[in-house]
């Protein structure tokens, strides 16, 4: 038994694969306000926008790299070398057959048609920069939803864009909030009309192909008062030698008693940095509920958020992060109590394999005036070797009478006993350790749609094979 | 007719030498019995025939139909027939037992076949009655939280459904009551039979009242130090394992 092997091989099979696809439009290598130009004129964008992008982007060269937040990785990333917008066409196509081969295929191999054929209610496919494929079931567009890519609907719908875009997290929240300000392109735009319960999913799934490209979607959910929606986003990226940069921004509206649902399954290549802003408002009985999953990347600085604004508002993260060998993941949530008798519920599982290290960082807030809030957060790490690594900064700031908050937290390691007990039943190491690893987070995987849940226990065995000698 | 033979085994923790030179030989269709006193290397003979990591073999070997089983990793000991239950069960959290026992069960087939699920669960049910364990039992996860009875229990279960050539059963009758003992027995002796060798190791005689031992081995200082039917238990339960200081083991011939 070697339980102690810290060198890893992990077999991303799955997304670890690309096809050659010219690009038609490239805004070359590097970051100036010409690259801003350059998208916006392509992107044949409002001016209002070239000027959102531009202040957006003096934002971003104004702040410091947070190195102090989650480590020195961040150096490693080149802004220089980087290319900002990647597109080989026109707009997205609403069949599969007008997709352009090359990137058709592709879409095939991750097997998103398939899904959408089974059990999903939209889906938008992003290459690069650009969406190639957005449909809708037209059932759903019937009851009036809204589902089509941010660049559209800032055009077309700009009453319903402008409102929101930016509101929930402005251009200085961070400096990649900034940065993805400046240059976002591709993302989902979502509309769900008062009263709509959207039966089925709808799915994004953002690809990214090139080499030395950063992919900055952004993605904008409204659920009008008493609606409900689920969107589940993919995520995945062939690996590189040099760095891939992901940075997007996500905000979501659930108005008056609306339900948003946001689940998250990322695989990102190893050399992605997948830097990302995620926060929802919720007003008065709305719940928002992200669902988060990172398995990839090099590093991942992701904390959904839920700012709770109206009375009886709820905020749920769930969360699960793998950290394989070389990776780190820093997730967490953040939960903003604003308004009398709100909830949040945080559950944050972690795995670290090998020299993988995962941190935890959660941010509760309830001010003092308020009355009747309740927050619960339970985090649980483990760590299967030695040298694995994990570190929680909850900070929790509960002031007044009248509040409650719960904090539980739990590190554990995989003991050589229990791979022994399984090996004695016939599982090979590598199995013996999967089970264990699945048996942790076997609660949070099972709050998935079946699909992901399947999907998952496929990524996290695929991990754990890679993680014996 | 299958056997496993054990020859002048040589076993050592962290430099310190446990078991010294033990001889011993079984073979399907027997029951076996190994007593002792504590610190006699009991345990220490069963975790060596699984495989554990911590235990070195210095000496001697572990043949099974012939062929040595040393330098064989835990799980293919136990694909190939060898199950030990332990005297310390570990708990596998979120990791329910049906779905453990799948698990198991689906790495003793060839690859790409798939284990019939309807079949599965006949089976379990069948052995879950048999050994009084309620059906909910199978969706809660492995051992965690189970009572020192119903992880004896769930041992057997596992006995009973990965069907083993030999058992080596660990001290199983360590904290349990009567009734849960007599629950035990009645599984081991549904078990038993001509498929099946079963090695006991145990402290007290009271177990071998419920299963009847064919062979009884006594152990002291990690060695066998006597060998006889299932009399010599109750000869040790009135003379006690004192009794066993005065008896050199120069005298005792190899099994």
């Amino acid at each position: 038994m070697s339980t102690k092997t810290d060198s890893i091989a992990i077999d991303r099979d799955i997304g670890d694969f690309y096809y050659n696809v010219t690009a038609t439009r490239d805004a070359g290598v590097g970051l100036t306000e010409k690259t801003i130009d350059y998208i916006v004129d392509v992107k044949k964008e409002p001016e209002w926008i070239r000027e959102f992008r531009k202040n957006a982007y003096h934002v971003f060269k104004s702040k410091p790299l947070p190195t102090h937040w989650a480590g020195d990785e961040l150096k490693e990333i080149d802004f220089d070398v980087i290319r900002y917008y990647l597109a080989s066409g026109d707009a997205a196509k609403r069949t599969w057959e007008e997709v352009p081969e090359d990137i058709k295929r592709t879409f095939e191999r991750l097997g998103i048609p398939e899904s959408e054929r089974k059990f999903l209610a939209g889906v938008e496919a992003q290459f690069d920069s650009e969406a190639v494929y957005s449909n809708i079931k037209k059932a759903v567009a019937e009851q009036g939803v809204i589902f089509m890519g941010s660049t559209d609907a800032l055009k077309e719908r700009p009453d319903l864009f402008r409102k929101w875009f930016g509101k929930v997290i402005p251009t200085g929240d961070n400096k990649f909030s900034a940065l993805n300000s400046a240059v976002f392109s591709g993302g989902s735009f979502i509309y769900v009309p008062p009263g709509v319960k959207v039966k089925h999913p709808l799915q994004a799934y953002f690809r990214i192909n090139a080499e030395n490209f950063g992919q900055f979607e952004r993605t904008l959910i409204i659920a009008d008062e008493g609606s409900e929606v689920m969107y589940m986003e993919g995520c995945t990226a062939p690996k590189f030698t040099t760095a891939t940069l992901h940075s997007a921004v996500v905000e979501l509206v659930a108005l008056r008693g609306a339900k948003i649902q946001y689940i998250t399954v990322q695989n990102w290549a190893p050399n992605v940095f997948n830097l990302v802003t995620k926060r929802g408002l919720a007003m008065e009985e709305a719940e928002i509920k992200w669902i988060d999953c990172n398995i990839g990347s090099r590093l991942t600085m992701k904390y959904p958020g839920v700012v709770l604004k109206g009375r009886k508002a709820r905020g749920e993260v769930i969360s699960i992060a793998l950290a394989g060998d070389g990776q780190h993941q820093d997730t967490g949530a953040k939960m903003i109590h604003a308004a009398d008798e709100t909830t949040s519920n945080i559950v944050s599982k972690s795995i670290s394999i090998g020299k993988g290290r995962a941190t935890y960082r959660g941010l509760v807030h309830v001010p003092k005036h308020l009355k009747g809030c309740k927050n619960n957060t339970e985090c649980d790490a483990l760590l299967i070797n030695a040298s694995s690594r994990t570190d929680t900064y909850p900070a929790i700031t509960v002031r007044g009478t009248g509040n409650s908050t719960q904090h539980e937290a739990s590190v554990s390691q995989i003991n050589a006993e229990q791979i022994f007990y399984m090996q004695q039943r016939g599982l090979s190491e590598g199995q013996a350790m999967s089970l264990a690893v699945n048996g942790f987070v076997n609660d949070l995987v099972s709050q998935f749609p079946m699909e992901y849940s399947v999907e998952l226990k496929r990524l996290i065995d695929l991990e754990m094979e890679g993680s014996v000698g | 007719m299958s056997s496993i033979v054990i020859q002048e085994l040589r076993v050592s923790i962290a430099d310190k030498e446990i078991i010294r030179g033990l001889s011993l030989e079984f073979s399907t269709g027997e029951v076996h019995a190994v007593m002792g006193p504590n610190g006699s290397g009991k345990s220490t003979l069963a975790k060596v025939m699984a495989g554990h990591p911590d235990y070195q073999v210095t000496g001697g070997d572990i043949l099974m139909d012939g062929v040595s089983i040393l330098e064989m990793e835990p799980d293919e000991r136990s694909r190939r027939g060898l199950f030990m239950a332990f005297q310390y069960p570990m708990e596998i959290p979120g990791v329910s037992n049906a779905n453990f026992l799948r698990a198991a069960l689906q790495a003793r087939l060839p690859e790409g076949e798939e284990l019939d699920a309807v079949e599965f669960y006949q089976r379990l049910y069948q052995k879950m009655d048999l050994l009084e364990i309620r059906r909910e039992f199978t969706a809660r996860a492995v051992n965690e939280g189970f009572s020192g009875g119903e992880k004896k229990r769930n041992e057997i279960l596992q006995l009973a459904m990965l069907e083993p050539v030999f058992a080596v059963l660990d001290e199983t009758d360590s904290g349990l009551d009567i009734d849960a003992l007599k629950v035990v027995a009645k599984g081991v002796n549904t078990i038993r039979g001509p498929e099946i060798g079963i090695l006991l190791i145990t402290h007290y005689q009271r177990l071998l009242n419920y299963i009847i031992p064919d062979f009884v081995h006594v152990m002291s200082e990690g060695r066998i130090v006597r060998s006889g039917g299932k009399e010599l238990a109750l000869e040790l339960e009135s003379k006690g394992y004192d009794w066993l200081k005065a008896v050199k083991p120069e005298t005792v011939g190899a099994n």
